[in-house]
């Protein structure tokens, strides 16, 4: 387990499942995370686990919702346009507190889009395309190691604050192979016997549901989960930042775009720009407080993503209008590279004016 | 003094039924009650509830229930029974929500013999949205989005339920009963009873499809309802077993 071993992302986060005591996996085949099922589908069944091919993603999501709410470690996975048909459940399982697991490994949209990656599902994750008001913990990883690490981390924030969590990786991230270690899962075990449906015995029936008659009970219910949330706000926000203090502008970025504003750093660096970068890891709970702080100390932010500007619009209120916020990015298809990275800071550098700077192939 | 009649243990001593005076969901709801004290399944009884006129069966029952989206209960059963194969699993749904917007659902969990017990009550209607044309509408009923009767051209046919689950080689009891007279709420407790036996002894998925009256959305009374299910529904939809794996046995 302290070994290193050369692995793609997806078999990663399935083997980071089984480490984390997935005791069964219900999913759907969509590319390109269909290798997750894959592996599951051969490893649970020697393990005396389970695993459903689910006949949609409809099914696999209610079953995952039905199995987590008897205290069942549990979870599926998706793509993109499959993720969609999973908002309704998303929705139920936010207000009934049950704590599912999701990994979607994004694909382009909208609609069928294609299999090549993309970061279009930022919005989908953080804001939901359930119906009220809730909130998902998403956990964004960069590399393979974190793919492993942030699957352990899903399952246990799961259970400690019952709350669905999402890992959005990305096709890059999932078809990709890297060194990575397993380790062991650092995490305890959480107590779910006060809530978790078992059988009424020796007590009468729990219920589980998001039903609502009473008006005044439902809008204390909302107001507690809201609370739940700030106090995931407060303890488990993390962010990674690299260069910033005598930084004039910050590349922003999240999951494996990551990568290439690291490398984007380093080259203007070494050209004697100050510039640093940021990069959120729970892309929710999100890290505005940081931001603002950034922000109030004259730092520029360069957003840097594979969408039209989704996570944009988050460090844009974040600053308050403190500092300029600027976006690059391409829809989706071939990565932004880090000299097409380097060449936009360069000109926002240069004009020192706020601005988008989508790069075309 | 002999007690004539009483409350099944497993009701909640405070229960009150939401359902319209006259409908049968309430002896439904009576009979699984019944079955759970009989057969002693309390104590290990998870329920996934659905959405329509039972959504509020957790209020009725003192046990386990989760509740799963409109049409999603037999997925949320085969979470909780993948996951617990120790404990009894059932779903209690009408007919929008089982046969229409959960037909993929409720197919599969069907055809992946799934060892847990659907319940599904066939009223013809959504009764709890005040009654539209469902799957199970017959021809020429009038509902409130047929108002000119159910005709081919526009809305197509009726569903029968119990025959299509019947089909599939993962379902170990399939049957269609009514609960217009006491003989006929006799055989449904017979069926329901074979449809949780058919879990426990892990042979497969059992159904029971169970024709019930709706007079409030049939603008009838109670008695002109079952008379109804008697004389209109049952020809369509015949009463019988469809499949019971245990005359095998």
């Amino acid at each position: 387990m302290t070994d290193k071993v050369l692995i793609k992302g997806n078999y990663a986060i399935a083997q980071a499942a089984i480490n984390a005591g997935c005791q069964c996996y219900f999913g759907y085949p969509i590319t390109p995370q269909t290798e997750i099922g894959e592996y599951l589908s051969a490893k649970m069944p020697e393990l005396g686990r389970g695993y459903v091919s689910a006949e949609s993603e409809i099914g696999a999501i209610n079953m995952v919702v039905g199995a987590a709410a008897t205290g069942a470690k549990v979870m599926t996975s998706s793509s993109s346009c499959a993720v969609a048909l999973m908002q309704e459940a998303l929705s139920y399982a936010c207000s009934d507190e049950v704590p599912v697991v999701l990994v979607n490994v994004m694909r382009a949209g909208p609609g069928l889009g294609y299999v090549y990656p993309a970061q279009g599902d930022y919005n989908q994750s953080v804001y939901g395309g359930g119906n009220g008001d809730y909130k998902i913990i998403v956990l964004a990883p960069a590399t393979v190691q974190e793919c492993i690490d942030f699957t352990y981390r899903a399952f246990y924030l799961a259970r400690k604050y019952r709350n669905p969590v999402i890992l959005l990786a990305d096709g890059l991230l999932g078809q990709m192979m890297e060194p990575a270690c397993f380790g062991e899962n650092p995490y305890p075990e959480v107590d779910v016997s006060s809530w978790a449906l078992t059988g009424a015995k020796g007590r009468d029936g729990k219920a589980i549901y998001s039903c609502a008659r009473d008006e005044k009970a439902h809008i204390q219910k909302i107001q507690d989960l809201f609370k739940k949330f700030e106090l995931i706000s407060k303890n488990e926000t993390s962010f990674e930042e690299f260069e910033t203090k005598d930084a004039d502008i910050v590349l922003t970025a999240f999951g494996s775009m990551t990568r290439n504003i690291k490398a984007a750093v380093r080259v203007l660096r070494e050209r004697g720009l100050k510039v640093g970068g940021f990069r959120p890891i729970t892309l929710s709970p999100f890290p505005h407080k940081r931001i603002y702080e950034l922000a109030s100390e004259g730092k520029d932010f360069a957003v840097v993503e594979m969408n039209m500007g989704q996570m944009f619009k988050d460090v844009k209120y974040s600053t308050e209008g403190k500092s300029s916020v600027s976006l690059i990015n391409r829809p989706c298809g071939e990565w932004l590279s880090v000299e097409e990275i380097v060449a936009s800071v360069e000109k926002i550098l240069e004009s020192k004016k706020e601005g988008i700077y989508a790069s075309s192939i | 003094m002999q007690a004539v009649f009483s409350t099944p243990e497993v009701m909640k001593k405070d229960f009150r039924f939401t359902f319209c005076p006259g409908c049968d969901h309430g002896i439904a709801v009576r009979l699984v009650a019944e079955l759970i004290d009989e057969m002693n399944l309390k104590e290990k009884t998870i329920c996934s509830t659905c959405v329509g006129c039972s959504v509020f069966l957790y209020d009725f029952l003192n046990i386990d229930c989760v509740e799963a989206p409109h049409g999603r209960a037999c997925a949320s059963a085969t979470g909780v029974k993948r996951t617990n194969p120790d404990k009894f699993v059932f779903t209690y749904q009408g007919d929008g929500d089982f046969a229409s917007i959960g037909y993929a659902e409720s197919m599969h969990t069907a055809i992946r013999g799934e060892k847990v017990s659907a319940i599904c009550i066939n009223n013809t209607t959504y009764g709890m949205t005040g009654g539209q044309l469902g799957p199970t509408t017959m021809m020429g009923q009038v509902t409130t989005t047929s108002p000119f009767g159910r005709n081919k051209e526009y809305y197509g046919y009726p569903m029968k339920i119990a025959e299509q689950i019947a089909l599939c080689d993962g379902t170990a009891f399939s049957a269609r009963v009514a609960l217009d007279s006491v003989p006929h709420i006799n055989q449904a407790k017979q069926a329901l009873r074979k449809a949780f036996e058919v879990q426990l002894e892990g042979l497969g998925f059992g159904f029971v499809e169970i024709l019930s009256s709706c007079p409030t959305n049939w603008h009838m009374t109670p008695e002109q309802a079952h008379d109804r299910v008697k004389n209109e529904m049952i020809p369509v939809f015949p009463l019988g077993i469809f499949k019971d794996l245990t005359e095998n046995k």
